[in-house]
């Protein structure tokens, strides 16, 4: 028989077994009320370096709040945020976005008059060093820096495959490959974590697949970490290394996806059993 | 006759001498580019001959050797032409293969064709090949171009092109005679020698491996550079499938002898974009990328303003009436001249600039018969657009259209060192430097293709005007006879059908029955642009083309056409009876058109058996259903009631004084 077809068919060697991962983010017994709303309670989990995470649950179970308290547009009454081993205090998303944290929305938010090549850009901010000053001054320095940033962004286009709208500004284009603009604008940032919210939703199959494919290669080529929110539960489970399932606010079941695919409670909060 | 004195050669007979005679001739000059993170990368002659001698080292340390099968399967890239030359530099054969043909396709190629190694663009192909192992026993290294998602998967017998370019610099560092010996290596190669082996895409039975020498290519690429002056200025875009025979003459044999620069677009969406930025001199694109071009300028000056309009049309029709004598060097009135000079500036410049032809020294078109309106259309803005006429058995050209000699339904004289004969069943055949010297593992069809005296049949019917230019018929295998005995061409009928912009495929039913009905595919570009102007609303192709102004549109393009075909004595007996507008586009996926979107007559016969009864029955509707195969694999089913309606024909004569009118 064939030698080749024996050994090269042989899965991908797994990495991630072998090394214990550093924690990158932790979450301790959080809380979030809105007035008498409880939105979270006391949750804990953590995010591992490298991994890709996914916050799963039905609607109204607290997910995007929870992604809005880790990326600071939130902050919790109770509880503590542990960012690279450090304790967070309060901030500003900005503040979180300068620290390494990106994220993409639920409903796309563009500018949607600017082109793909533009937004993208955008995304490279924070990076910029030279001040308005330098700025309106162009020549020299920051001309020489926005043709870095340039680099970085059009190594993002080829990436994600998307150097034929390079110039289309981005209200033209469909809402699949809007998607994907939110991605590459988000990753302009070079974080180090990247919170999708629900990066498949509204897509056709062709489309999700797509975008599984670019989150694994995002996470493979750059190393960068990733926390997803998503609801087709096939891409979550094909996607990601642990899942923590939340339910009305509360934590329910934390583990790899076939472990919590499993579980009892998980099963009952989809379903729906009376409470 | 075999290696004219036009297209001597010095002793550069093979790809690979003629890769180090460049790179010493031309270099400084740009051989490649590629767009790649939004910017032009170029690699000189010479820079090009270091990527390639490394890359080939680097091969032959992995085991490659003469005789070696290597496929190359991806997009135009630098990278994958140079892997073609550096195969031949260590005496093996590079099968370019089409990379968007199914895995089962692709299986049987590879298979047939016992690769050994295979040079990739990246994961996709990776991962296709690796599905079918099992019919490819005889693979057993896999060399991939684009690193991405391929990092965790087992390296045994999976190599980054890079990392196999490095492997052949070491090599060369730690021992400095090893470049002279790889060059020693293929100095010692013939032109007689096979230089690639590509598969037809064929529209009847399997795929066949036509074998084509060095000398076949360098000859007639060397031939046609000659005859449309080419020299090493010239620039051109790299972007039809390279496992097609005239992406290999023009991109590849025809860049090699002349030494001019092979442009790669940054992907198959951008080409157009490419094309205005790159500004080819010689252009090559199969009818249906000029259709394009037009249908889109067309479309976009219906939503242009009344002023802009204007001057489109009154210069168009300067253009229409003066531009083409102007290009063939005719007398014209001085006024005329004028105006055509203001009409460059105004509307033909900037026209030619936006398709990215404003450079172009010579364009070819080929593959299928171009509508005159369309053919006219590019010349008469001062574009020197031609026709050829090809093969790959013929490494391309047989007849071409020499400049001035424009008709537009012939397809021109006979090439440099090609001779040309009607054979007595009306079949086309030639001889010349560039005949194949076989199909691989295919005596049998080897033999009944090629005559023992070097001539081969094209399988295809023609005459030869009065004025010596080609006109080619129809297939000779599909040119029947009606009952009546009229002469039934079915691909002629069809080429006249499909010049109207509205109609997108025909097929054309008649031989051994009473009378000519056709299946007709709408344009969904050009209908739906209709239909947008005229309010009409339709959700689906199927909704679109059962639409009773639809069909009243098209009974009068048919109409037109049985008015052309009285016309001509010989076709007259042909005119379509009946049609029927088919509810579903026909598509490469489900088998009906091959992947070089040319229809596959007897597959659609089959398949549609009860439509085309149908049309012989005389009934006025018939209900289908229909299996289709979607994107990404499976199966689905569309049903529809298919409208059929009867044509009057028109008596022979009577159409040639309309026509004179």
């Amino acid at each position: 028989m064939n030698a080749f077809a024996t050994e090269m068919s042989a899965e991908p060697a797994s990495v991630a077994e072998a090394v214990p991962r550093e924690e990158l983010l932790r979450v301790d017994n959080v809380s979030l009320s809105f007035g008498g709303v409880k939105a979270i309670t006391d949750i804990s989990f953590d995010i591992l370096k490298g991994e890709i995470r996914a916050i799963i649950g039905p609607n109204g179970a607290g997910k995007t709040s929870m992604l809005n308290v880790i990326n600071g547009f939130y902050h919790p009454q109770q509880g503590t945020i542990t960012w690279q081993g450090k304790e967070r205090r309060k901030m500003k998303p900005y503040e979180a976005a300068s620290q390494g944290i990106a994220r993409t929305f639920q409903n796309v938010a563009l500018f949607k008059g600017m082109t793909t090549l533009d937004n993208i850009m955008s995304g490279r901010s924070l990076k910029m060093h030279r001040n308005f000053f330098w700025q309106l001054i162009w020549r020299g320095p920051a001309e020489r820096e926005e043709i870095e940033h340039r680099k970085k962004v059009e190594e993002i286009i080829d990436f994600l495959e998307i150097q034929a709208i390079r110039k289309t500004p981005v209200g033209r284009l469909p809402y699949g490959l809007q998607k994907r603009v939110e991605l590459g604008r988000a990753l302009a940032m070079e974080p180090d974590l990247l919170l999708l919210d629900e990066p498949m939703a509204g897509m056709n199959l062709e489309e999700k697949e797509d975008m599984s494919r670019f989150i694994i290669d995002v996470n493979q080529e750059f190393g960068t970490t990733i926390a997803l929110i998503e609801h087709d539960m096939g891409v979550v489970m094909d996607l990601s290394d642990r899942v923590v399932v939340l339910d009305y606010g509360k934590k329910i079941a934390d583990g790899p996806p076939e472990d919590v695919q499993a579980n009892q409670n998980v099963i009952d909060a989809y379903l729906g059993v009376s409470h | 006759m075999v290696g004219s004195a036009s297209a001597s050669s010095h002793g550069n007979d093979t790809f690979p001498k003629i890769l180090s005679h460049n790179a010493k001739v031309f270099g400084s000059r740009t051989a490649f580019r590629e767009k790649d993170f939004g910017i032009w990368q170029s690699w000189t002659w010479s820079e090009v001959c270091e990527e390639i001698r490394a890359f080939s080292i680097g091969l032959k340390s992995l085991g490659l050797g003469a005789g070696d099968k290597v496929a190359i399967v991806g997009a135009n890239r630098p990278r994958l032409y140079w892997a073609m030359i550096a195969a031949q530099a260590l005496g093996a054969v590079p099968v370019p293969v089409y990379s968007d043909s199914v895995a089962e396709e692709m299986a049987y190629v590879l298979g047939h064709a016992e690769v050994k190694f295979a040079v990739v663009e990246d994961q996709e192909q990776v991962d296709k090949l690796l599905s079918m192992s099992d019919e490819v026993p005889s693979l057993t290294n896999i060399i991939y171009d684009e690193v991405r998602g391929l990092r965790d998967y087992d390296h045994t017998h999976l190599h980054g092109y890079e990392t196999v370019q490095e492997k052949g610099r070491q090599l060369q560092a730690n021992d400095g005679a090893l470049a002279g010996q790889w060059a020693e290596g293929f100095f010692g190669g013939k032109g007689s020698d096979i230089a690639v082996m590509l598969y037809t895409s064929g529209t009847t039975g399997r795929p066949k491996g036509v074998m084509l020498s060095f000398d076949n290519l360098a000859v007639s690429a060397r031939n046609a550079n000659v005859f449309d002056h080419l020299d090493e200025s010239e620039e051109v875009l790299a972007y039809l499938p390279m496992a097609w025979i005239g992406d290999h003459v023009f991109s590849l044999a025809q860049a090699f002898t002349a030494g001019y620069c092979v442009n790669c677009p940054e992907g198959m969406d951008t080409i157009d974009v490419d094309r205005r930025e790159i500004a080819p001199t010689y252009f090559f694109a199969p009818p249906r990328v000029f259709e394009n071009m037009l249908t889109q300028i067309m479309v976009r000056m219906e939503d242009a303003g009344k002023t802009k309009r204007a001057m489109f049309d009154f210069f168009m029709n300067v253009a229409r009436k003066v531009g083409e004598k102007i290009l063939n060097g005719e007398e014209v009135a001085f006024g005329d001249r004028v105006l055509y000079r203001l009409g460059e500036f105004l509307v033909y410049g900037p026209l030619k600039n936006r398709m990215g032809l404003t450079r172009m020294k010579v364009g070819y078109t080929a593959g299928e018969a171009i509508g005159p309106e369309i053919f006219r259309f590019y010349r008469a803005l001062g574009l020197n657009l031609k026709q050829l006429y090809g093969q790959t058995e013929a490494s391309v050209y047989i007849t071409l259209q020499p400049d001035g000699e424009i008709f537009g339904d012939t397809v021109g004289k006979p090439a440099p060192d090609v001779e040309l004969k009607i054979a007595d069943s009306g079949e086309v055949m030639y001889r010349s430097p560039g005949v194949f010297v076989g199909y691989f593992k295919n005596d049998e069809a080897t033999e009944s293709t090629k005559t023992s005296d070097g001539w081969v049949h094209t399988g295809d019917a023609g005459i030869i005007a009065e004025n010596g230019h080609l006109k080619i018929i129809d297939r000779a295998k599909d040119v029947g006879k009606l009952n009546d005995g009229s002469l039934f061409a079915p691909k002629y009928i069809e080429n006249k059908l499909k010049f109207f912009p509205n109609i997108k495929e025909a097929v054309a039913f008649g031989h051994e029955r009473d009378m000519v009905a056709v299946f007709l595919n709408i344009d969904l570009t050009a209908v739906g642009s209709w239909a947008e102007r005229n309010n009409v609303n339709y959700a689906s192709y199927q909704e679109l083309a059962a639409h009773p102004d639809v069909y009243s549109m098209v009974e009068s393009h048919v109409d037109q056409v049985n008015r052309d075909l009285s016309s001509e004595p010989m076709m007259a007996g042909a005119q379509i009876k009946r049609f029927l507008i088919l509810h579903k586009e026909l598509d490469a996926d489900d088998g009906e058109l091959t992947r070089t979107q040319k229809v596959r007559r007897s597959f659609i016969a089959d398949r549609y058996a009860p439509l085309i009864e149908a049309l012989y029955d005389g009934s006025t509707s018939k209900h289908v259903r229909t299996e289709v195969t979607f994107e990404d694999g499976r199966k689905g089913a569309i049903e529809a009631t298919v409208e059929i309606r009867n044509m009057e024909t028109h008596d022979v004569g009577k159409g040639i004084q309309e026509a004179a009118e």
